[in-house]
Protein backbone atom coordinates (compact mmCIF):
# COMPACT_ATOMS: atom_id res chain seq x y z
CA UNK A 1 0.00 0.00 0.00
CA UNK A 2 2.73 2.05 0.40
CA UNK A 3 6.07 2.86 -2.21
CA UNK A 4 9.52 4.07 -1.30
CA UNK A 5 10.13 7.58 -2.17
CA UNK A 6 12.94 9.96 -2.02
CA UNK A 7 13.15 12.81 -0.11
CA UNK A 8 16.12 14.68 -0.83
CA UNK A 9 16.82 18.67 0.72
CA UNK A 10 18.06 21.12 -1.69
CA UNK A 11 19.44 24.34 -1.76
CA UNK A 12 17.72 26.70 -3.39
CA UNK A 13 20.02 27.35 -6.30
CA UNK A 14 20.94 27.00 -9.69
CA UNK A 15 22.53 23.41 -10.35
CA UNK A 16 21.14 22.01 -7.29
CA UNK A 17 18.67 19.61 -8.88
CA UNK A 18 20.74 18.70 -11.80
CA UNK A 19 23.86 17.70 -9.35
CA UNK A 20 20.73 15.18 -8.07
CA UNK A 21 19.55 13.98 -11.17
CA UNK A 22 23.02 13.41 -12.54
CA UNK A 23 23.64 11.07 -10.20
CA UNK A 24 20.55 8.68 -10.75
CA UNK A 25 20.98 8.98 -14.63
CA UNK A 26 24.71 8.22 -14.34
CA UNK A 27 24.32 4.60 -12.51
CA UNK A 28 20.87 4.33 -14.57
CA UNK A 29 18.02 4.72 -12.31
CA UNK A 30 14.42 5.67 -14.10
CA UNK A 31 12.42 8.58 -12.20
CA UNK A 32 8.95 7.66 -12.15
CA UNK A 33 7.70 10.68 -10.59
CA UNK A 34 8.97 13.48 -8.99
CA UNK A 35 7.89 16.87 -8.12
CA UNK A 36 9.68 19.83 -6.08
CA UNK A 37 8.19 22.16 -4.09
CA UNK A 38 10.92 25.18 -2.77
CA UNK A 39 10.63 28.08 0.27
CA UNK A 40 12.89 30.95 -0.12
CA UNK A 41 15.55 29.40 1.06
CA UNK A 42 15.49 25.64 -0.01
CA UNK A 43 13.45 22.81 -1.62
CA UNK A 44 12.21 19.32 -0.93
CA UNK A 45 12.50 17.46 -4.12
CA UNK A 46 10.40 13.89 -3.89
CA UNK A 47 11.36 11.17 -6.27
CA UNK A 48 9.51 7.67 -7.50
CA UNK A 49 12.20 5.98 -9.20
CA UNK A 50 13.05 2.49 -10.19
CA UNK A 51 15.82 0.98 -7.27
CA UNK A 52 14.71 3.81 -4.58
CA UNK A 53 17.54 1.35 -2.62
CA UNK A 54 20.35 2.10 -4.56
CA UNK A 55 19.29 5.43 -5.37
CA UNK A 56 19.62 6.14 -1.86
CA UNK A 57 22.74 4.79 -1.01
CA UNK A 58 23.97 6.59 -4.19
CA UNK A 59 23.03 10.37 -3.31
CA UNK A 60 23.94 9.60 0.48
CA UNK A 61 27.21 8.39 -0.86
CA UNK A 62 27.68 11.35 -2.98
CA UNK A 63 26.99 13.41 0.38
CA UNK A 64 23.51 13.91 -0.64
CA UNK A 65 20.87 14.91 2.33
CA UNK A 66 18.16 12.54 1.47
CA UNK A 67 16.17 10.44 3.52
CA UNK A 68 14.24 7.14 2.15
CA UNK A 69 10.63 7.25 3.46
CA UNK A 70 6.98 5.55 2.48
CA UNK A 71 4.15 7.39 0.70
CA UNK A 72 1.13 6.05 0.24
CA UNK A 73 -0.16 4.94 -3.23
CA UNK A 74 -3.06 3.94 -4.79
CA UNK A 75 -4.38 3.26 -8.61
CA UNK A 76 -7.50 5.13 -9.88
CA UNK A 77 -9.71 4.63 -13.14
CA UNK A 78 -8.48 7.58 -15.28
CA UNK A 79 -11.79 9.23 -15.63
CA UNK A 80 -12.93 12.50 -14.28
CA UNK A 81 -13.41 13.07 -10.35
CA UNK A 82 -11.89 10.02 -9.12
CA UNK A 83 -9.02 11.67 -7.40
CA UNK A 84 -12.16 13.91 -5.37
CA UNK A 85 -13.91 10.50 -4.56
CA UNK A 86 -10.96 8.91 -2.94
CA UNK A 87 -9.46 12.42 -1.24
CA UNK A 88 -12.93 13.07 -0.25
CA UNK A 89 -13.20 9.50 2.14
CA UNK A 90 -9.75 10.84 3.98
CA UNK A 91 -11.52 13.67 4.47
CA UNK A 92 -14.63 12.57 6.01
CA UNK A 93 -12.40 10.45 8.11
CA UNK A 94 -10.84 13.98 9.36
CA UNK A 95 -7.46 12.81 8.21
CA UNK A 96 -5.28 15.84 6.49
CA UNK A 97 -3.16 15.28 3.40
CA UNK A 98 0.53 16.74 4.01
CA UNK A 99 1.31 16.15 0.61
CA UNK A 100 0.17 14.90 -2.71
CA UNK A 101 1.25 14.41 -6.53
CA UNK A 102 -0.30 12.41 -8.88
CA UNK A 103 0.99 10.84 -12.28
CA UNK A 104 -0.52 9.15 -15.32
CA UNK A 105 1.02 5.39 -16.26
CA UNK A 106 -0.90 3.13 -19.21
CA UNK A 107 -4.13 4.76 -18.50
CA UNK A 108 -4.16 4.90 -14.75
CA UNK A 109 -4.06 7.29 -12.70
CA UNK A 110 -1.82 7.26 -9.72
CA UNK A 111 -2.23 9.10 -6.59
CA UNK A 112 0.93 9.53 -4.03
CA UNK A 113 0.45 11.09 -0.52
CA UNK A 114 1.29 11.47 2.68
CA UNK A 115 -0.80 11.77 5.39
CA UNK A 116 -0.97 13.34 9.04
CA UNK A 117 -2.03 9.75 10.49
CA UNK A 118 -0.81 6.55 8.70
CA UNK A 119 -2.18 4.04 10.81
CA UNK A 120 -5.89 5.25 10.32
CA UNK A 121 -4.97 6.13 6.67
CA UNK A 122 -3.89 2.18 5.95
CA UNK A 123 -7.28 1.25 7.39
CA UNK A 124 -9.06 3.44 5.46
CA UNK A 125 -7.37 2.19 2.05
CA UNK A 126 -8.39 -0.96 2.92
CA UNK A 127 -12.07 -0.93 4.35
CA UNK A 128 -12.53 1.63 1.34
CA UNK A 129 -10.92 -1.53 -1.13
CA UNK A 130 -8.98 1.39 -2.67
CA UNK A 131 -6.85 0.48 -5.29
CA UNK A 132 -3.34 0.04 -3.23
CA UNK A 133 -0.02 0.02 -5.03
CA UNK A 134 2.84 -1.74 -3.69
CA UNK A 135 6.71 -1.14 -4.07
CA UNK A 136 7.07 -4.61 -6.36
CA UNK A 137 3.43 -3.21 -8.74
CA UNK A 138 5.97 -0.08 -9.73
CA UNK A 139 8.46 -1.93 -11.64
CA UNK A 140 5.70 -3.81 -12.91
CA UNK A 141 3.95 -0.88 -14.26
CA UNK A 142 7.17 0.28 -16.41
CA UNK B 1 50.13 -3.35 34.39
CA UNK B 2 49.97 -1.36 37.31
CA UNK B 3 51.45 2.59 37.05
CA UNK B 4 52.02 5.48 39.19
CA UNK B 5 49.08 7.89 39.32
CA UNK B 6 51.09 10.96 38.37
CA UNK B 7 53.54 11.49 35.37
CA UNK B 8 55.58 13.92 37.61
CA UNK B 9 55.45 14.33 41.11
CA UNK B 10 55.08 18.13 40.47
CA UNK B 11 51.02 17.31 39.95
CA UNK B 12 50.08 16.27 43.34
CA UNK B 13 52.05 19.56 44.62
CA UNK B 14 50.03 20.92 47.28
CA UNK B 15 49.54 24.88 46.76
CA UNK B 16 52.52 26.26 48.72
CA UNK B 17 54.80 24.07 46.66
CA UNK B 18 53.30 25.25 43.72
CA UNK B 19 53.60 29.05 44.84
CA UNK B 20 57.03 28.57 46.35
CA UNK B 21 58.49 26.69 42.74
CA UNK B 22 56.68 29.37 40.64
CA UNK B 23 58.38 32.55 42.72
CA UNK B 24 61.79 30.69 42.10
CA UNK B 25 60.92 30.02 38.21
CA UNK B 26 59.29 33.71 37.79
CA UNK B 27 62.81 35.33 39.50
CA UNK B 28 64.85 33.48 37.25
CA UNK B 29 62.52 33.82 34.76
CA UNK B 30 62.56 37.64 34.91
CA UNK B 31 66.36 37.54 35.12
CA UNK B 32 67.03 35.66 32.07
CA UNK B 33 64.19 38.10 30.19
CA UNK B 34 67.05 40.76 30.26
CA UNK B 35 68.83 39.07 27.69
CA UNK B 36 65.86 39.74 25.50
CA UNK B 37 66.64 43.41 23.97
CA UNK B 38 62.64 43.93 23.95
CA UNK B 39 62.14 43.03 27.54
CA UNK B 40 65.36 45.10 28.18
CA UNK B 41 64.06 47.63 26.89
CA UNK B 42 60.63 47.51 28.70
CA UNK B 43 62.03 47.08 31.94
CA UNK B 44 64.08 50.02 31.54
CA UNK B 45 60.76 52.19 30.93
CA UNK B 46 59.21 50.66 33.02
CA UNK B 47 61.44 51.72 35.80
CA UNK B 48 61.59 47.71 36.80
CA UNK B 49 64.84 45.83 37.44
CA UNK B 50 64.81 41.91 37.86
CA UNK B 51 65.21 42.43 41.64
CA UNK B 52 61.74 44.42 42.35
CA UNK B 53 60.57 40.89 41.77
CA UNK B 54 60.41 39.98 45.52
CA UNK B 55 57.02 38.09 45.24
CA UNK B 56 54.01 36.38 42.73
CA UNK B 57 52.62 39.36 43.63
CA UNK B 58 55.54 41.56 42.30
CA UNK B 59 54.66 40.19 39.20
CA UNK B 60 51.52 42.66 38.25
CA UNK B 61 54.62 45.41 38.50
CA UNK B 62 55.48 43.92 34.72
CA UNK B 63 54.05 45.60 32.03
CA UNK B 64 51.64 42.90 29.58
CA UNK B 65 53.07 41.05 26.28
CA UNK B 66 50.64 41.31 23.70
CA UNK B 67 50.45 39.41 20.22
CA UNK B 68 51.24 43.13 18.83
CA UNK B 69 54.70 42.89 20.53
CA UNK B 70 55.29 39.32 18.81
CA UNK B 71 54.42 41.11 15.46
CA UNK B 72 56.47 44.21 16.06
CA UNK B 73 59.73 41.82 16.45
CA UNK B 74 58.93 39.56 14.41
CA UNK B 75 61.21 37.23 13.35
CA UNK B 76 63.36 36.72 16.37
CA UNK B 77 63.05 40.11 18.35
CA UNK B 78 61.69 38.38 21.71
CA UNK B 79 64.39 35.72 21.82
CA UNK B 80 66.20 35.56 25.02
CA UNK B 81 69.22 33.34 23.45
CA UNK B 82 71.46 33.41 20.34
CA UNK B 83 69.70 31.64 17.65
CA UNK B 84 72.22 29.25 17.29
CA UNK B 85 71.03 27.93 20.32
CA UNK B 86 67.48 27.52 19.14
CA UNK B 87 66.56 24.04 17.34
CA UNK B 88 63.22 24.37 16.27
CA UNK B 89 60.63 27.80 15.03
CA UNK B 90 56.82 27.18 14.59
CA UNK B 91 55.06 30.25 13.19
CA UNK B 92 51.72 31.34 13.06
CA UNK B 93 49.58 31.89 10.48
CA UNK B 94 49.60 36.10 10.05
CA UNK B 95 46.13 37.18 9.13
CA UNK B 96 46.77 40.46 10.11
CA UNK B 97 49.85 41.60 9.78
CA UNK B 98 52.96 39.82 10.29
CA UNK B 99 52.95 36.07 11.41
CA UNK B 100 54.30 35.21 14.66
CA UNK B 101 57.43 33.21 15.37
CA UNK B 102 57.63 31.19 18.57
CA UNK B 103 61.27 29.58 19.27
CA UNK B 104 62.39 26.69 21.12
CA UNK B 105 65.59 25.00 22.25
CA UNK B 106 66.01 21.81 22.98
CA UNK B 107 65.06 22.23 26.72
CA UNK B 108 61.44 24.02 25.30
CA UNK B 109 60.69 21.06 23.52
CA UNK B 110 61.88 18.35 25.91
CA UNK B 111 59.61 20.40 28.63
CA UNK B 112 56.57 20.78 25.94
CA UNK B 113 56.84 16.98 25.32
CA UNK B 114 57.05 16.22 29.02
CA UNK B 115 54.08 18.72 29.74
CA UNK B 116 51.77 17.05 27.06
CA UNK B 117 52.94 13.66 27.72
CA UNK B 118 51.82 14.49 31.30
CA UNK B 119 48.49 15.47 30.15
CA UNK B 120 47.97 12.41 28.31
CA UNK B 121 48.93 9.94 31.23
CA UNK B 122 46.73 11.93 33.17
CA UNK B 123 43.64 10.69 31.01
CA UNK B 124 45.00 7.28 31.09
CA UNK B 125 47.23 6.77 28.29
CA UNK B 126 49.63 4.31 28.93
CA UNK B 127 52.49 2.64 26.72
CA UNK B 128 50.24 -0.13 25.61
CA UNK B 129 48.11 2.60 23.78
CA UNK B 130 48.12 3.43 20.23
CA UNK B 131 47.72 6.79 19.75
CA UNK B 132 46.63 8.31 16.32
CA UNK B 133 47.42 11.61 15.53
CA UNK B 134 44.45 13.14 13.50
CA UNK B 135 45.85 16.53 13.47
CA UNK B 136 47.36 19.13 11.05
CA UNK B 137 51.66 18.36 11.50
CA UNK B 138 53.57 21.13 9.73
CA UNK B 139 53.42 24.60 11.57
CA UNK B 140 50.12 23.65 13.06
CA UNK B 141 51.76 22.90 16.86
CA UNK B 142 48.85 20.01 17.81
CA UNK B 143 50.87 17.87 15.29
CA UNK B 144 54.11 17.81 16.38
CA UNK B 145 53.44 18.79 19.97
CA UNK B 146 50.99 15.86 20.55
CA UNK B 147 53.49 12.74 18.49
CA UNK B 148 56.58 13.81 21.44
CA UNK B 149 54.22 14.21 24.09
CA UNK B 150 52.44 10.75 23.18
CA UNK B 151 56.28 9.39 22.42
CA UNK B 152 56.93 10.55 25.63
CA UNK B 153 54.50 8.68 27.05
CA UNK B 154 55.82 5.34 25.35
CA UNK B 155 52.69 5.04 23.00
CA UNK B 156 52.79 3.73 19.66
CA UNK B 157 52.09 7.36 17.77
CA UNK B 158 50.76 7.10 14.68
CA UNK B 159 51.26 10.55 12.41
CA UNK B 160 48.29 10.12 10.74
CA UNK B 161 47.66 14.09 10.27
CA UNK B 162 44.58 15.63 9.20
CA UNK B 163 42.30 14.49 6.38
CA UNK B 164 42.32 11.76 4.03
CA UNK B 165 39.57 9.98 6.06
CA UNK B 166 39.01 6.76 4.74
CA UNK B 167 42.71 6.05 5.56
CA UNK B 168 42.40 7.58 8.98
CA UNK B 169 39.33 4.99 9.48
CA UNK B 170 41.71 2.16 7.91
CA UNK B 171 44.50 3.10 10.37
CA UNK B 172 41.83 2.95 13.36
CA UNK B 173 40.88 -0.76 12.56
CA UNK B 174 44.34 -1.91 11.25
CA UNK B 175 46.13 -0.70 13.77
CA UNK B 176 44.26 -0.74 16.76
CA UNK B 177 43.92 2.81 17.49
CA UNK B 178 42.95 3.43 21.40
CA UNK B 179 43.44 7.15 21.16
CA UNK B 180 43.06 9.98 18.72
CA UNK B 181 43.40 13.93 18.66
CA UNK B 182 40.97 15.52 16.04
CA UNK B 183 39.99 18.84 16.18
CA UNK B 184 35.80 18.73 17.13
CA UNK B 185 34.49 18.89 13.75
CA UNK B 186 37.04 16.50 12.39
CA UNK B 187 35.99 14.05 15.08
CA UNK B 188 32.31 14.14 13.69
CA UNK B 189 33.54 14.35 10.15
CA UNK B 190 35.08 10.60 10.94
CA UNK B 191 32.19 9.09 12.14
CA UNK B 192 30.01 10.34 9.54
CA UNK B 193 32.29 8.42 6.86
CA UNK B 194 32.43 5.44 9.16
CA UNK B 195 28.58 5.55 9.28
CA UNK B 196 28.95 5.68 5.55
CA UNK B 197 31.25 3.10 5.15
CA UNK B 198 29.32 0.83 7.47
CA UNK B 199 31.91 0.65 10.45
CA UNK B 200 30.92 0.81 13.62
CA UNK B 201 33.74 2.18 16.44
CA UNK B 202 31.94 0.66 19.57
CA UNK B 203 32.51 -2.89 17.56
CA UNK B 204 34.75 -2.47 15.03
CA UNK B 205 37.62 -0.52 16.42
CA UNK B 206 38.94 -0.11 19.99
CA UNK B 207 38.25 3.84 20.00
CA UNK B 208 38.76 4.44 23.63
CA UNK B 209 40.04 8.00 24.22
CA UNK B 210 39.54 10.90 22.59
CA UNK B 211 41.72 14.39 22.63
CA UNK B 212 39.82 17.67 21.31
CA UNK B 213 40.51 21.16 20.85
CA UNK B 214 41.85 23.75 19.05
CA UNK B 215 38.14 24.78 18.47
CA UNK B 216 36.02 26.00 20.84
CA UNK B 217 33.50 23.79 21.73
CA UNK B 218 30.44 22.95 23.94
CA UNK B 219 29.57 20.69 26.69
CA UNK B 220 26.85 19.20 24.08
CA UNK B 221 29.45 19.33 21.24
CA UNK B 222 31.73 16.93 23.56
CA UNK B 223 28.54 14.84 24.77
CA UNK B 224 27.37 14.22 20.85
CA UNK B 225 30.94 13.05 20.01
CA UNK B 226 31.38 10.55 23.00
CA UNK B 227 28.19 9.01 22.18
CA UNK B 228 28.91 8.25 18.22
CA UNK B 229 32.44 7.22 18.67
CA UNK B 230 31.78 5.54 22.02
CA UNK B 231 34.48 7.09 23.82
CA UNK B 232 35.65 9.50 26.67
CA UNK B 233 36.68 13.37 25.54
CA UNK B 234 39.03 15.05 27.24
CA UNK B 235 39.11 18.81 26.51
CA UNK B 236 42.89 20.23 25.76
CA UNK B 237 43.98 23.88 25.91
CA UNK B 238 47.12 25.22 24.21
CA UNK B 239 48.63 27.69 21.67
CA UNK B 240 51.38 28.04 19.75
CA UNK B 241 52.97 30.88 22.06
CA UNK B 242 53.00 28.72 24.58
CA UNK B 243 54.45 26.09 22.94
CA UNK B 244 51.29 24.75 21.46
CA UNK B 245 49.25 21.64 22.97
CA UNK B 246 50.04 20.31 26.77
CA UNK B 247 48.92 24.33 28.56
CA UNK B 248 46.15 22.52 30.11
CA UNK B 249 43.83 20.07 30.31
CA UNK B 250 40.97 18.25 31.66
CA UNK B 251 41.51 15.50 34.25
CA UNK B 252 39.16 12.24 34.12
CA UNK B 253 36.90 14.41 36.31
CA UNK B 254 36.30 16.09 32.59
CA UNK B 255 35.40 19.70 34.78
CA UNK B 256 37.59 22.22 33.95
CA UNK B 257 41.22 21.85 32.61
CA UNK B 258 44.10 22.04 34.84
CA UNK B 259 46.88 24.44 33.86
CA UNK B 260 50.22 23.31 34.75
CA UNK B 261 51.25 25.95 37.50
CA UNK B 262 54.66 24.96 37.60
CA UNK B 263 54.84 25.94 33.84
CA UNK B 264 52.74 29.11 33.50
CA UNK B 265 51.56 31.89 36.06
CA UNK B 266 47.95 32.43 35.64
CA UNK B 267 45.77 35.46 35.85
CA UNK B 268 42.33 36.54 34.63
CA UNK B 269 42.17 40.29 33.69
CA UNK B 270 38.91 42.41 32.15
CA UNK B 271 40.28 43.00 29.02
CA UNK B 272 39.17 46.60 29.05
CA UNK B 273 40.30 47.54 32.42
CA UNK B 274 43.25 44.73 32.60
CA UNK B 275 42.55 44.73 36.16
CA UNK B 276 41.84 41.18 38.06
CA UNK B 277 38.61 40.50 37.54
CA UNK B 278 36.69 39.03 40.86
CA UNK B 279 37.35 34.81 41.48
CA UNK B 280 35.65 32.67 39.82
CA UNK B 281 34.73 35.19 37.17
CA UNK B 282 35.34 35.40 32.93
CA UNK B 283 38.27 37.47 32.09
CA UNK B 284 40.96 37.35 29.40
CA UNK B 285 43.00 34.66 30.17
CA UNK B 286 47.12 36.24 30.76
CA UNK B 287 49.69 33.95 30.85
CA UNK B 288 53.82 33.85 32.16
CA UNK B 289 55.65 31.14 31.13
CA UNK B 290 58.17 29.72 33.84
CA UNK B 291 59.71 26.55 31.87
CA UNK B 292 60.70 28.83 28.18
CA UNK B 293 64.76 30.00 27.87
CA UNK B 294 63.93 30.30 24.08
CA UNK B 295 61.30 32.83 24.51
CA UNK B 296 59.76 33.37 27.54
CA UNK B 297 56.46 35.37 28.04
CA UNK B 298 55.85 37.68 30.61
CA UNK B 299 52.05 38.29 31.35
CA UNK B 300 50.79 37.40 27.74
CA UNK B 301 47.72 38.45 27.07
CA UNK B 302 46.11 35.10 25.10
CA UNK B 303 42.95 36.85 24.33
CA UNK B 304 41.25 33.25 25.47
CA UNK B 305 38.31 34.38 27.75
CA UNK B 306 37.59 31.83 30.70
CA UNK B 307 37.81 32.04 34.13
CA UNK B 308 39.12 29.86 36.75
CA UNK B 309 36.67 27.27 38.64
CA UNK B 310 36.50 27.72 42.49
CA UNK B 311 37.08 24.84 44.76
CA UNK B 312 39.11 21.22 44.72
CA UNK B 313 39.36 18.85 42.18
CA UNK B 314 38.74 15.27 43.19
CA UNK B 315 41.33 14.26 41.63
CA UNK B 316 43.97 15.51 44.08
CA UNK B 317 45.70 17.70 41.92
CA UNK B 318 46.04 21.58 43.01
CA UNK B 319 47.41 22.93 39.99
CA UNK B 320 43.57 25.21 39.31
CA UNK B 321 41.40 24.78 36.67
CA UNK B 322 40.24 26.81 33.70
CA UNK B 323 36.35 26.69 32.42
CA UNK B 324 35.98 25.78 28.69
CA UNK B 325 36.96 28.79 26.58
CA UNK B 326 34.42 31.20 26.39
CA UNK B 327 35.64 32.32 23.32
CA UNK B 328 38.19 34.73 22.03
CA UNK B 329 37.57 38.33 22.86
CA UNK B 330 39.01 38.68 18.93
CA UNK B 331 35.91 36.08 18.31
CA UNK B 332 33.62 38.30 19.94
CA UNK B 333 30.74 39.48 17.40
CA UNK B 334 29.49 42.55 17.84
CA UNK B 335 26.09 43.14 16.53
CA UNK B 336 23.45 46.05 17.28
CA UNK B 337 25.72 46.64 20.25
CA UNK B 338 25.48 43.01 21.88
CA UNK B 339 28.45 41.09 22.54
CA UNK B 340 27.99 37.54 20.97
CA UNK B 341 30.44 34.53 21.34
CA UNK B 342 29.95 31.76 18.40
CA UNK B 343 30.28 29.46 20.96
CA UNK B 344 26.68 30.79 22.61
CA UNK B 345 25.13 30.06 19.43
CA UNK B 346 26.57 26.57 18.95
CA UNK B 347 25.38 25.49 22.45
CA UNK B 348 21.93 26.26 21.55
CA UNK B 349 22.68 24.40 18.07
CA UNK B 350 23.50 21.24 19.51
CA UNK B 351 20.11 20.60 21.37
CA UNK B 352 18.64 20.21 18.33
CA UNK B 353 19.09 16.46 16.96
CA UNK B 354 17.74 17.39 13.38
CA UNK B 355 21.04 19.14 12.72
CA UNK B 356 24.15 18.02 11.52
CA UNK B 357 27.50 19.35 13.42
CA UNK B 358 28.28 22.09 11.32
CA UNK B 359 26.79 25.75 11.53
CA UNK B 360 28.07 29.48 9.90
CA UNK B 361 27.05 32.89 11.37
CA UNK B 362 26.71 35.38 8.24
CA UNK B 363 27.23 39.23 9.08
CA UNK B 364 25.50 41.25 6.94
CA UNK B 365 24.45 44.54 5.99
CA UNK B 366 21.33 44.33 4.39
CA UNK B 367 19.08 47.47 3.69
CA UNK B 368 21.47 49.58 5.83
CA UNK B 369 20.88 47.04 8.74
CA UNK B 370 23.31 44.69 10.45
CA UNK B 371 21.69 41.23 10.17
CA UNK B 372 22.89 37.73 11.15
CA UNK B 373 21.88 34.74 9.29
CA UNK B 374 22.98 31.26 10.62
CA UNK B 375 23.08 28.48 8.41
CA UNK B 376 22.59 24.81 9.82
CA UNK B 377 23.17 21.93 8.20
CA UNK B 378 20.24 19.46 7.87
CA UNK B 379 21.13 15.87 9.19
CA UNK B 380 20.24 13.14 6.48
CA UNK B 381 16.91 11.74 7.94
CA UNK B 382 15.52 15.64 8.37
CA UNK B 383 11.79 16.16 8.16
CA UNK B 384 9.45 15.90 4.60
CA UNK B 385 7.45 18.19 6.00
CA UNK B 386 7.33 21.73 5.38
CA UNK B 387 5.02 22.25 8.97
CA UNK B 388 6.93 20.52 10.74
CA UNK B 389 10.38 22.33 9.35
CA UNK B 390 9.13 25.73 9.96
CA UNK B 391 7.97 24.85 13.65
CA UNK B 392 11.54 23.63 14.46
CA UNK B 393 12.77 26.58 12.09
CA UNK B 394 11.22 28.82 14.74
CA UNK B 395 11.87 27.20 17.81
CA UNK B 396 15.60 27.10 16.74
CA UNK B 397 15.03 30.87 16.35
CA UNK B 398 13.46 31.64 19.31
CA UNK B 399 15.78 29.26 21.70
CA UNK B 400 19.00 31.68 20.16
CA UNK B 401 17.10 35.27 20.57
CA UNK B 402 16.87 34.20 23.90
CA UNK B 403 20.25 33.36 24.39
CA UNK B 404 21.90 35.61 22.08
CA UNK B 405 19.16 38.61 22.41
CA UNK B 406 19.18 39.28 18.96
CA UNK B 407 16.42 37.27 16.40
CA UNK B 408 19.04 35.74 13.81
CA UNK B 409 17.81 34.42 10.54
CA UNK B 410 17.90 30.54 10.21
CA UNK B 411 18.85 28.90 7.16
CA UNK B 412 18.48 25.16 6.89
CA UNK B 413 20.98 24.03 4.40
CA UNK B 414 22.18 20.71 3.32
CA UNK B 415 25.05 18.47 4.83
CA UNK B 416 28.60 19.19 3.52
CA UNK B 417 27.88 22.53 1.98
CA UNK B 418 29.15 25.08 4.61
CA UNK B 419 32.90 26.10 3.84
CA UNK B 420 35.94 24.50 5.80
CA UNK B 421 39.63 26.00 5.67
CA UNK B 422 42.20 23.55 5.97
CA UNK B 423 39.56 20.71 8.04
CA UNK B 424 39.14 23.46 10.44
CA UNK B 425 35.07 24.43 10.40
CA UNK B 426 34.61 27.92 9.40
CA UNK B 427 32.09 29.54 11.81
CA UNK B 428 31.93 33.33 11.39
CA UNK B 429 31.72 35.06 7.61
CA UNK B 430 31.22 39.25 8.57
CA UNK B 431 30.80 41.25 5.10
CA UNK B 432 29.16 44.05 7.02
CA UNK B 433 29.81 47.41 5.90
CA UNK B 434 32.31 49.40 7.89
CA UNK B 435 32.23 52.83 8.52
Amino acid sequence: MTVHQLSVFIENKSGALVRVLKLLKKENIQLIASTVADTVDYGICRIICSEPEKAYNVLREAGVTVSLCEVFAIELDDTPGKAADAIEIFANEGISISYLYSFLLKGKGILLFRTDNAEMAAEIIVSNGLNAIEEKDISRLL
Amino acid sequence: MSYQKFFNPEESYSRSEIEALQLERLQATVKHCMDSPFYKERFRKAGLSPSDIRTLDDLKKIPFTTKQDLRDTYPFGLASVPLDKCVRLHSSSGTTGNPTVILHTQKDLDAWANAVARCLWMVGCRPEDVFQNSSGYGMFTGGLGFQYGAEKVGMLTVPAAAGNTLRQIKFFTDFGTTVVHAIPSYASRLYEVMCEKGIDPRRDTKLRTLVIGAEPHSEDTRKRIENMLGVKAYNSFGMSEMCGPGVAFECPEQNGMHIWEDYYIVEIVDPDTLEPVPDGEVGELVLTTLRREAMPLLRYRTRDLTRILPGECPCGRHHIRLDRMKGRSDDMIILKGVNIFPIQIETILMQFEELASDYLITLETVDGNDDMTVDVEMKDLFIDDYGKLQTLNREITRQLRDEILITPKVRFVPKNTLPKSEGKAVRVVDTRKKY
